[in-house]
């Protein structure tokens, strides 16, 4: 019995090592130590077996089974690990080939700056207010302290619907709208589309975007104005960025500024883009507001004063991307729309 | 505004470069545009004297030139026609360079050598446009005797710099060298030098020439006016035509460019007459009658009407008042005596004048924008002193002054802490003072309050705060020191409806969708291109009274014809698929024609081709709106949409309120916008979503008890719709139906003709407990019968 269960362990053995399929693998695991296995059957044999042999046979039968579970295990497992490299193998793609199947839509450079100013008001403690595009006369003029031969009120200049309605000219008249209905104090912005009789080219367009803000309250000064909008542009375009406030023309404030920063190419140092005098001339427009306009709006122009500051949304886009033409962005073509 | 530096310097003292006073200047208010250098690198240019003049043997066209440059006597081959033995002229010795960059060399016409070359004004970088007509294709002679081989530079003054500035409307002031020094005298703290003027010698008299002035409008508020005679009509002097040229002013003839000199010195716009064309010797300032017809200088016939303004002779226009003068008055080379006028008009009158005529001069930029009558006076006795100096002719003792309402400086008041508190700043009392005073507004303080008379010139000064900004600016806003606002924190935010449109741009830009920007007006075709019946609503649009062209006149009342237009504009540069949205106004009149603002009402326009459906605009759809709370949209077939492909359009509802269609694009008006490939849109009204959305979300707990699944297949006819079969079934699912999913339609061959084949899972839950197959086999049932009676349904089986 001995000797059978050597040869058993032999046969075994060699059979493990020739087996390389997993499937045989199992059937080796019943042909041996399955219930009508080999090792089961002699054990079956034992009864004939001395009660002094018994033992010792028990002992060698079972170490016999344990080697070859064992010996089955582990090539089992090795088996397998071959069969899974092997699948995987199989499986290797290129991963270097894109198939584009998702899609990803993109913002408007235009809106979404639209959106990051105000974003940016809003976190200054501003409330965005916005307005028509079709405005009255009074609101976009008169209101305004437009002296009423001003050229910008010509037909060649605004674009009108009757003698008393017009396209607003600028988002200023959203001043005037939040200052008689929400009065004193206020701290609005206002963007949208505003236009103006200029035929189309690569500066010009018939309509295009400001962004307008008006802070009224008591002990308003310039000081506050410069501050205020110093934040904003180095939020905007960095805390490298110089301003410069030109005293200017505008018949809404007294006194205006225009504010020029520090070219955006060469940061200051000079450069063909800003004519070497480091400067992008004319970001924005603003001012202390008119008594006149606080007037008009039934705000007490002794009590209170405000500034107010607009800016050319679409000049700050482009030179926010570096456009030089902005018929790009009217024109929605796919290919420009989707790099950003 | 072009300030030439040397000529600015008459009225200042400054050794401050043309850099320093522009970078000065700059920032107290007058913006610098450019700094123009008029050596333009010019270099070895001298005066030469033509001591003989020899025919080239060998050429016909060329002339051979003996001239004095100084320390040598040049050989100088040239092919000028104008110059003549004794003339002085500018020669450009060998090693020299011209205002072009180009280098002059020794070289050799038909074998005679030339060591050197003549200029002309181009060559020494005068623009053509400036240059006398007399000088335009010829050599510079000079007009007088110069030392031979000196400096052009120095002949000409172009050792000089021309500042341009950009001058705002409420500072005509400025538009004069006179006003340039006095922003210079304030902003740099020197003193100012007016011209003195004295006429010296006065003889005859004024009324021997004239037979007096009528001023019959109001609209004329001056006339001022002084005779000249033994005029003798000639070239200026050089010195006169270098500057106006400078400030780019061609000079014409003496007399004419005092007056230029005058107006560019003074800003005061004034004109010429020759006395001898004015029938009566009479002056009468009118506004024009309807249709009169006058000659202007420029050879035009202009016709006016009643707001125009002439200065008629006893006769007819000779002149349309603060534009142009007439063609028949006009100074010529037999003029002998001359009448100035210095005049103030309404610049309403004048703009109006000059906008209708086309016909933007000198003078209308000027007297447009408002002047000071006071200058008239000023004006024409400084043209009666440069006539005097240049020997341009004698001046007549005394004047005639049409001036009814004589204009005063004006009175005003300032408190020095009103000034600082709107400035933000702590400037001294005497600063302020002596910015007012460096202005030429003459001011006192008297312990509290600053007195300050403004001249009549400064019209753009009339209450408390013009003064503050003036103080303000020589101050210098950039010298103002930052100061944080204060007051109580305030909370930024922006509308509810903003809040949504970002919140719908986020998630369309999620679902693949470009976001696009059009103008709100459109071409009235079209309305026609997008195949509108002519009485649709749609066609109540707003027109703009001066469109900028057809395409830009109607205020949109719907997105869909620019969504199209730019679907068209890509698909035409071959981009094979778009997807795209706009959220933007439309305008509808509250009546026509327009008498009150319209409402602007915001629509959501979604438009695609390639690789898109029907079904995916739908779905597109249907998750935006979800997102915003509104789930469970209804739909009918929209047959009668006229853009719209009449199979293949829905309209979509939210508890039975019309939100919007949704469609294929009808294939005739794809024709018209070009477009071969199928397109689908959305158009939504953005103010109905705004009103049902809820953007509140309950949380609901998740389901504890297995479902139980039952697919059916089902034959119907094809033109049952299967969101009508959906709703039977939903109807007796007793709220235990957790989902409803169609998962294939069939057409074909074991399919009867006319008919398809619908097949859904539907999924079956309770919240409460495990359902039993009994109960749902009884929802089956119901459903199934249903489906038989109300659609002629068959089970597959």
């Amino acid at each position: 019995m001995k000797e059978q269960l050597q040869e058993i362990r032999r046969l075994a053995i060699d059979n493990i090592n020739k087996v390389s399929d997993l499937s045989d693998i199992e059937n080796l695991r019943v042909k041996y130590l399955g219930k009508k296995g080999e090792i089961t059957f002699l054990l079956k044999g034992m009864g004939k077996l001395s009660a002094e042999e018994r033992p010792i046979m028990g002992q060698i039968a079972n170490d016999v089974r344990k080697e070859i579970e064992e010996l089955i295990e582990t090539k089992k497992v090795k088996l397998e690990n071959e069969a899974m490299k092997a699948k995987l193998q199989t499986e290797i793609i290129d991963i270097t080939v894109s198939n584009k199947r998702s899609r990803v839509g993109h913002r408007h450079p235009l809106l979404s700056t639209i959106e990051e100013l105000e974003d940016l008001f809003i976190s200054m403690g501003f409330k965005v207010i916005p307005g028509p595009e079709i405005e009255t006369v009074k609101n976009n003029f008169d209101d305004l302290n437009s002296p009423d031969n001003h050229p910008s009120r010509d037909m060649s200049d605004t674009f009108y619907i009757t003698d008393d309605i017009l396209l607003r000219t600028h988002t200023s008249p959203v001043q005037i709208r939040a200052m008689k209905q929400y009065g004193v104090p206020l701290k609005m912005v206002s963007a949208g589309r505003t236009f103006r009789f200029d035929d189309v080219d690569d500066t010009h367009s018939p309509m295009f975007h400001q962004l307008e803000g008006l802070v009224v309250d008591e002990n308003i000064s310039m000081a506050n104005l410069i501050h205020t909008l110093d934040i904003f542009i180095k939020e905007l375009f960095g805390e490298d960025i110089k301003t410069r406030y030109r005293p200017h023309y505008f018949p809404f404030t007294e006194p205006s500024a225009e504010v020029d920063v520090t070219c955006f190419k060469c940061r200051g140092a000079g450069c063909p883009e800003c004519n070497h005098t480091g400067w992008s001339m004319e970001l924005l427009g603003c001012g202390m507001i008119h008594p006149k306009v606080l007037e008009n709006c039934g705000i007490d122009s002794e009590k209170y004063t405000g500034f107010a500051f607009g800016m050319g949304v679409d000049r700050i886009t482009m030179i926010k991307y570096g456009i030089k033409d902005i018929r790009l962005l009217f024109d929605n073509d796919n290919r420009f729309l989707e790099q950003f | 505004m072009l300030l030439p530096v040397k000529w600015l310097k008459d009225y200042i003292e400054s050794n401050k470069s043309a850099r320093e006073l522009a970078d000065g200047l700059t920032l107290s208010g007058s913006h610098v545009e450019s700094i123009k250098f008029l050596d333009n690198g010019i270099k070895k240019i001298v005066v030469g004297k033509i001591l003989k003049i020899e025919s080239h043997p060998n050429a016909d066209k060329l002339i051979i030139c003996n001239i004095d440059v100084g320390q040598d006597v040049l050989i100088i081959v040239t092919g000028a026609k104008n110059v003549n033995e004794g003339d002085y002229v500018p020669v450009a010795l060998i090693g020299s360079k011209l205002a072009n960059g180009l280098e002059i060399e020794k070289s050799n016409f038909r074998g005679i050598d030339s060591y050197g070359m003549l200029c002309s004004l181009q060559e020494l970088g005068f623009p053509d446009n400036v240059i006398p007509k007399e000088m335009k294709d010829g050599i510079l002679i000079l007009d007088k005797e110069y030392p031979v081989g000196m400096n052009i530079l120095d002949v000409l003054e172009l050792n000089d710099q021309v500042i341009e500035f950009e001058i705002t409307p409420n500072r005509p002031d400025c538009l004069s060298i006179i006003g340039m020094a006095r922003e210079t005298a304030a902003t740099f703290n020197y003193q100012l030098k007016e011209p003195n003027i004295i006429i010296s010698d006065l003889i005859d008299d004024i009324h021997n020439y004239t037979n007096g002035i009528t001023v019959k409008t109001h609209k004329c508020t001056r006339f001022y006016s002084r005779v000249v005679k033994d005029v003798v009509i000639e070239p200026s002097p050089l010195w006169m035509q270098t500057r106006l040229m400078k400030a780019g002013v061609r000079p014409i003839s003496n007399i004419v460019d005092i007056t230029n000199y005058v107006m560019l010195e003074y800003g005061q716009p004034l004109h010429a007459y020759d006395l001898k064309q004015l029938n009566g010797k009479k002056i009468i300032v009118r506004q024009a009658d309807k249709d009169e017809k006058m000659l202007t200088l420029d050879g035009n016939e202009r016709i006016l009407n009643n707001d125009d303004i002439v200065i008629a002779d006893g006769l007819e226009p000779i002149g349309l008042a603060g534009v142009m003068g007439g063609l028949d008055s006009e100074i010529t080379n037999e003029t002998k005596t001359v009448l100035f006028e210095g005049a103030n008009f309404d610049s309403r009158n004048i703009r109006l004048t000059s906008k209708k005529l086309g016909l933007r001069t000198e003078a209308s930029t000027r007297f447009e924008k408002g002047l000071d009558p006071n200058l008239c006076s000023t004006a024409v006795e400084r043209v009666c002193q440069l006539v005097e100096l240049i020997g341009a002719g004698t001046v007549v003792s005394g004047n005639i002054d049409v001036y009814n309402e004589v204009k005063k400086d004006l009175e005003l008041t300032m408190r020095p802490e009103r000034c600082n508190m709107l400035l933000g700043e702590n400037i001294s009392v005497e600063k302020m003072l002596e910015y007012l005073n460096g202005l030429s507004l003459k001011s006192t303080y008297d312990g509290k309050l600053f007195h300050v008379s403004v001249p009549t010139y400064r019209l753009d000064i009339n209450i408390e705060a013009d003064l503050i900004e003036e103080v303000g600016r020589l101050y210098g806003f950039h010298n103002i020191e930052p100061k944080a606002l204060l007051g109580g924190l305030s909370r930024g935010d922006k509308p509810y409806k903003i809040k949504l449109e970002d919140k719908v741009k986020n998630i369309l830009q999620g679902l693949g969708l470009n976001e696009v920007m059009t103008y709100s007006f459109i071409s009235p075709k079209a309305y026609d291109k997008i195949n509108l019946t002519k009485d649709d609503d749609q066609r109540k649009y707003i027109k703009l009274i001066n469109p900028l062209g057809e395409d830009y006149s109607t205020m949109r009342t719907t997105l869909l014809a620019n969504m199209l237009d730019l679907l068209s504009r890509n698909y035409n540069r071959g981009i094979d698929s778009v997807y795209a949205y706009e959220i933007g106004n439309t305008f509808i009149p509250k009546n026509l024609p327009v008498t009150e603002l319209p409402d602007e009402k915001k629509v959501l326009s979604i438009g695609a081709y390639g690789g898109v459906d029907f079904y995916e605009i739908k779905e597109i759809v249907e998750i935006a709106l979800s997102k915003l709370g509104i789930k469970n949209l209804s739909y009918e077939r929209e047959e009668n949409n006229p853009t719209c492909h009449p199979g293949r359009t829905a309209k979509v509802y939210f508890n039975s309120q019309l939100l919007g269609i949704i469609g294929e694009i009808h294939p005739d008006v794809l024709v018209k916008y070009e477009i071969k490939a199928k397109v689908y849109t959305a158009q939504l009204d953005f103010e109905k979503i705004v009103e049902l959305t809820n953007l509140g979300i309950i949380y609901k707990p998740l389901p504890k008890y297995p479902t139980i699944i039952r697919d059916i297949a089902l034959t119907v006819k094809e033109d049952i719709l299967v969101g009508d079969i959906e709703k039977a079934i939903l109807k007796h699912g007793g709220g235990l139906i957790e989902k409803l999913e169609l998962f294939d339609i069939y057409r074909g061959n074991q399919i009867e003709k006319g008919l398809k084949s619908v097949a859904y899972s539907i999924v079956y839950r309770s919240y409460e407990r495990t359902l039993t197959d009994d109960e749902v086999n009884k929802i089956q049932d119901l459903i199934i019968k249903d489906l038989e009676i109300s659609f002629d349904a068959k089970l597959r089986s």
